[in-house]
């Protein structure tokens, strides 16, 4: 963490996002994520070994309702805002024997 | 148009008596977002037909002789990244544009049911992440006090609609100040309730832990009405506080006699603007005057909190946002393979600050930097929530300016993300801890425009907050009007 958030990080954390940069996007988002991540600095510094992490502000506990079948949403209204639907499921492009 | 009352009490009092029908009423402000909205760009839609065919049924409701609710006939502006059954929602965002979705959100139900009446979707930063709504797909809102000006955001859409009457009420979103800061900057009344309150099912994901929806309003008697309205235990959300709604109108006349009001000093050195700075020792002062007992309170680190949640805050929207992959809804760019139209789509289809917040929070997560980052950030939220506990031992509200500044123009601070996120500075403690706070308008700066101070209460503390709110609402300098 020491040294400064690079190019190559960038364009890693890009791919992982599935998102694709033009070269020159790579060079603006280096430099504005670098200055970022260099104001969290300060955060990155504190000694907090004794602390422990807050997830979320509420004591939460698992939320269990009856086991019994309720209407859910209506199919065809589900269906009728995907971009490609066939036999009443979303259909995609090829996924196995595809580049991983 | 003279005849049509200006809050929501009032229209809301007229309509359940019959003096008054909501169809004048909507046809009112339809007339004024038709005149106006084409300068101020507060909607990315409105619903006049469906609009219209509620408030006819809300006037059937009372010519039958029945009460239609809190809200009859009141028009309400709702932000876009709330769910209306069958009407787009975009969340200002191309990748889910023309998308309709399957059900409400909860509070749109609990609005409808109370007799309010949408009138339109409003603008945002795309998917709430931004302090200016400039980062919105479909053109930025103005500023309705200074249309060279931003509203502020993430909710400017609603904070615009409001501060240009185009409806007494709307509903926005708040993360780390998106309800109070574009309430500040457009001179109205803005709050985020205490996490859990109002539920949140229907609203877009942003940040999961720091997501809550809240009113705007032109007076806090408006925004306690349609608090009353939408709060309280909803199955829909497993995070809903299963408690009933806080009673916050009943309170409003109560003062602040002896009550323990905390000038946060973190909050009010440098960064602030010195007429900003000014417009809150004044609101102490009148406070103070009204019997309340004003004294300095250190959170210390409050000054860690923009750091943190430029961590936790991205690092959950990069995992909310991953559903955006063109299978189920919103756009599709077709590509050889599943995993290329994944990235084809996403990358036409988010704006540039979502494409920085979805990699800023994919790095903070990732392998060898999430200790560093995600779980120091997670820690310094512990130490904010404890440092809030030592303040509520000795106060019973903080104050505190909303936004450091008053409504910049447009384009000042784009070119540099972390100049925009600065904006946040006072706001995101709040959302950190998951308590309340609230916006409310107390003169303005030196250049005119609207100043709002931050009342900031302990989680569950709405009723005390409003009661400050009322006092700072009476005693607000009359440079600002509304």
């Amino acid at each position: 963490m020491s040294e400064r958030l690079s190019r190559d990080d960038v364009a890693k954390v890009a791919m992982l996002a599935r998102l694709a940069l033009t070269d020159a996007e790579l060079d603006t988002y280096t430099e504005q994520l670098a200055a970022i991540i260099d104001h969290a600095a300060d955060v990155a510094a504190l000694d907090l070994a004794e602390v422990p992490p807050t997830a979320h502000p509420l004591p939460l506990e698992n939320v269990l309702r009856p086991d019994v079948v309720v209407p859910s949403l209506d199919r065809d209204e589900v269906l009728a805002q995907a971009p490609a639907v066939e036999d009443r499921r979303f259909r995609v492009p090829a996924i196995l024997g595809e580049e991983p | 148009m003279s005849d049509i009352p200006t809050t929501a009490l009032a229209i809301a009092t007229a309509v359940r008596a019959g003096e008054l029908s909501a169809r004048a009423v909507l046809e009112d402000h339809l007339a004024r977002i038709e005149a106006g909205d084409g300068e101020i760009n507060a909607f990315n839609l409105v619903m006049a037909d469906e609009a219209r065919a509620a408030a006819d049924a809300v006037d059937r409701v009372v010519a039958a002789g029945g009460d239609p609710g809190v809200l009859a006939g009141v028009p309400l502006a709702v932000k876009d990244n709330l769910c209306t059954r069958g009407v787009p929602t975009t969340c200002s965002s191309r990748i889910l544009e023309g998308w309709r979705p399957p059900y409400d959100a909860t509070v749109v139900q609990r609005v409808a049911a109370a007799g309010a009446i949408s009138v339109g979707k409003t603008n945002l930063d795309e998917f709430a992440m931004g302090s200016s709504t400039e980062n919105s797909a479909f053109g930025p809102t103005r500023n309705p006090r200074d249309t060279s000006r931003v509203p502020g955001g993430s909710s400017g859409g609603s904070a615009a609609a409001v501060a240009a009457g185009f409806a007494p009420l709307s509903l926005g979103s708040d993360t780390g100040g998106s309800i109070r800061q574009p309430a500040a900057l457009c001179g109205v009344v803005g709050v985020k309730p205490t996490y859990g309150l109002v539920s949140r099912y229907g609203l877009i994901a942003f940040a999961s832990s720091l997501d809550q929806i809240g009113p705007f309003s032109t007076t806090v008697a408006d925004s306690a009405l349609l608090l009353e309205a939408i709060a309280g235990h909803d199955p829909l959300d497993s995070t809903s506080i299963a408690a009933p709604a806080p009673s916050l109108l009943s309170v409003l006349d109560q003062g602040v006699a002896g009550l323990r009001v905390g000038l946060v000093t973190e909050l009010m050195g440098e960064g602030i603007a010195p007429d900003v700075a000014a417009r809150v020792r004044e609101a102490a002062e009148a406070l103070a005057a009204a019997g309340a007992e004003v004294g300095e309170v250190s959170v210390p680190a409050a000054s860690y909190g923009l750091s943190a949640y430029y961590l936790i805050a991205p690092a959950e929207a990069s995992s909310n946002l991953a559903r955006y992959d063109g299978v189920r809804y919103g756009m599709r760019v077709d590509a050889e393979t599943t995993a290329e139209m994944n990235t084809a789509t996403r990358t036409a289809g988010f704006g540039a600050e979502v494409k920085r917040r979805i990699m800023l929070g994919t790095y903070a997560l990732s392998a060898g930097y999430y200790d560093a980052y995600y779980g120091k950030a997670l820690k310094v939220r512990t130490l904010i929530c404890r440092d809030f506990a030592t303040a509520y031992e000795r106060f019973d509200v903080l104050l505190t300016p909303t936004s450091p500044t008053t409504a910049f123009r447009f384009g000042e601070k784009t070119a540099d993300p972390l100049s925009m996120y600065l904006n946040d500075i006072c706001t995101i403690p709040t959302n950190l801890a998951g308590h309340p706070a609230m916006s409310v308008p107390f003169g303005s700066g030196t250049d005119g425009m609207p100043v709002g101070v931050q009342l900031l209460a302990p989680a569950l503390g709405e009723p005390t907050m409003f009661r400050a709110a009322a006092v700072l609402e009476a005693a607000a300098p009359s440079e600002v009007a509304r």
